[in-house]
């Protein structure tokens, strides 16, 4: 980068807004993909996956990348935002912008700070629990033998544990003479040896569908979650596209193509993103 | 078409006695105007008017008055060069409009593009980016090679036809909800970057002007294509792109 700052310029921060948003709308994918198993698969495999993403090395990497992509796409685009409004001090009195552009390309400052707010209380409700929530409860199934109903613990060495014999700390087990107790939110110990004999899955399904079918909350989270897929859904419908441009690729061959591919995208994913709440506070018994 | 006739209308003009002024919106009646006149003649029409009442005239740009200098500007009704594609507004006929019409005009809005006097503006940033590599060192010291020695593919001397066809008028700032001049510049820049007199000095051209037009002031472009919209000479978003590109390869050279 010679001569030019690849930060500053009008045109290199444009580069980076294109580059973090097409990377989000990877994430994008691959979130979707996670979620539609809260309709398409059970509980054990939704927490299954969450424990993957939690996890795995390579998840834990590109989860960083999220995070940072998320947070330069933001300040970027806020700076991007500041200067356009400076470059106009006076506006028009009169002016009929629909004329000559889309209401989404006019407005993804908007639409942006709209989907921050949505990804904060999102993180908040669901990704912060999962990460820090000391009461995350953790996954159980409750058996019948021989008419007597019974809550086990899964373990992920796919164990059980029934529920009554496990102390929820260790003061609280050697109060109660437990065998078992629960240490670092997800870990069994034995009271007596105090070693590790298993761990449990956090029930991230449980905390997602007490979310949504809440009786006082449950309606109107449904509702704003799909009024946020439905932003985010006019973001993508300029921002998709509009990343290609930004790169330098125009041409009569190719955009036709990532137009429509965009368009597609921009409303299948939100849609189905959409689907997810609405099939759970609705539909699932 | 129909044939002409008059029609009456009232017009909100942007009046500013300097740049230092404040300037407001004042209203006009201006009465038998003919629909086969320019939007440009209308004016003349009610600058003669003002002068008759000792009003100081009204200041507007124009030159060629047939779509080839790019002086005529304003922002006709909210849009740049007014209710038309594809046209300058001393191009714009008063058919476009209908008796008791009222019509706002306004300057061009830019921070780039102060105002000078009423709907003049000072353009003068888009002949400093020009200067910032708008050009190709040519030896003029009797030694000149012809233009037409050097052979160039059909497909990139019309593209670069194409977008030497700017005008260099500012309706793409004008339009742009950011104030930004990349489709000016892009048009520059691909004029030179897709012929080979061009391609020596492409790597500083392109470095040097994207830096003038950002110090100008002007906003970033969004992509809304708002300024392909209203550009008077069809210069694509294409040339936006290729600028993005040259502007990518220059700065990891
Ligand atoms: C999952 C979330 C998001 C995705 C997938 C996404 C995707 C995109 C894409 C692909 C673009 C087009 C880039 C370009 O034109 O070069 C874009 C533009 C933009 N985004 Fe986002 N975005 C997301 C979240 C946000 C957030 C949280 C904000 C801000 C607070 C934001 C603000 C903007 C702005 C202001 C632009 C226009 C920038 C410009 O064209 O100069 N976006 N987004
Ligand atoms: S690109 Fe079009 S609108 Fe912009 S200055 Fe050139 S001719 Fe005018
Ligand atoms: S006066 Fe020359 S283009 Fe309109």
């Amino acid at each position: 980068m010679a001569k030019s700052a690849l930060l500053k310029s009008s045109i290199a921060k444009k580069y980076w807004m294109a580059l973090t948003g097409l990377f989000l709308c990877l994430f994008l994918a691959g979130h979707l993909a996670g979620n539609l198993q809260l309709i398409f698969g059970d509980a054990l495999q939704f927490n299954k996956y969450a424990l993957f993403m939690t996890s795995n090395p390579a998840v834990k990497l590109l989860s960083y990348v999220t995070y940072i992509s998320i947070l330069f796409h933001a300040v970027d685009g806020f700076m991007l935002t500041y200067q356009n409004v400076k470059a106009r001090p006076v506006g028009y009195a009169k002016s009929n912008p629909g004329a000559n552009s889309s209401f989404s390309s006019r407005n993804m400052a908007i639409l942006g700070t709209l989907i921050l707010v949505f990804i904060v209380t999102h993180m908040v409700n669901f990704w912060a629990k999962m990460h820090f929530d000391k009461n995350m409860p953790l996954q159980t199934i409750t058996v019948e033998a021989m008419g007597q109903k019974q809550d086990l613990y899964l373990t992920t060495n796919e164990g059980y544990l029934p529920v009554q014999q496990v102390a929820k700390s260790y003061d609280e087990a050697t109060k109660s003479g437990l065998q078992t107790y629960i240490e670092n939110r997800t870990e069994f110990y034995n009271t007596q040896a105090k070693v590790k004999v298993g761990e449990g899955y956090k029930d991230l399904h449980k905390i997602t569908v007490a979310f949504f079918k809440d009786a006082k909350y449950g309606l109107i989270a449904t509702i704003l979650y799909v009024i946020a897929m439905a932003v985010l859904a006019f973001h993508l419908l300029h921002g998709f596209q509009s990343a290609f441009q930004s790169l330098g690729l125009n041409n009569p061959n190719w955009t036709p193509k990532i137009k429509f591919f965009g368009t597609a995208f921009a409303i299948v994913v939100p849609l189905l993103f959409a689907i997810i709440p609405v099939y759970i506070h609705f539909f699932l018994k | 078409m129909s044939a002409a006739k008059n029609i009456n209308i009232t017009l909100k003009i942007w009046r500013q006695k300097n740049s230092k002024a404040k300037g407001n919106l004042e209203t006009y009646k201006l009465n038998d105007v003919s629909t086969a006149s320019s939007f440009l003649e209308m004016l003349d029409q009610l600058n003669e008017q003002l002068i008759n009442d000792k009003i100081e005239p009204i200041a507007f740009d124009h030159d060629c008055r047939e779509g080839i200098c790019g002086m005529c500007s304003l922002y006709i009704n909210g849009r740049a060069h007014g209710p038309d594609t594809g046209i300058t507004t001393c191009q714009l006929h008063m058919r476009m409009f209908k008796d008791g019409d009222t019509i706002f005009v306004e300057p061009w809005r830019s921070r780039a593009f102060p105002v000078i006097k009423d709907l003049v503006v000072d353009r003068s940033a888009f002949d400093r980016i020009q200067q910032a590599g708008g050009f190709v060192s040519v030896n003029t010291s009797g030694n000149t090679i012809d233009a037409n020695a050097t052979p160039i593919a059909k497909d990139d001397a019309d593209k670069a036809f194409m977008a030497a066809a700017c005008i260099g008028c500012g309706a793409c700032v004008a339009t742009c909800k950011n104030g930004s001049a990349m489709l000016f510049v892009g048009a520059k820049v691909s004029q030179y970057a897709l012929l080979p007199q061009g391609k020596v000095e492409a790597t500083n051209r392109v470095l040097n002007m994207v830096r003038q037009m950002d110090e100008e002031g002007f906003g970033n472009c969004t992509n809304t294509g708002a300024c392909e919209v209203e550009c008077p000479k069809g210069i694509s978003l294409e040339n936006i792109a290729r600028m993005n590109r040259e502007y990518l390869k220059a700065s990891v050279k």
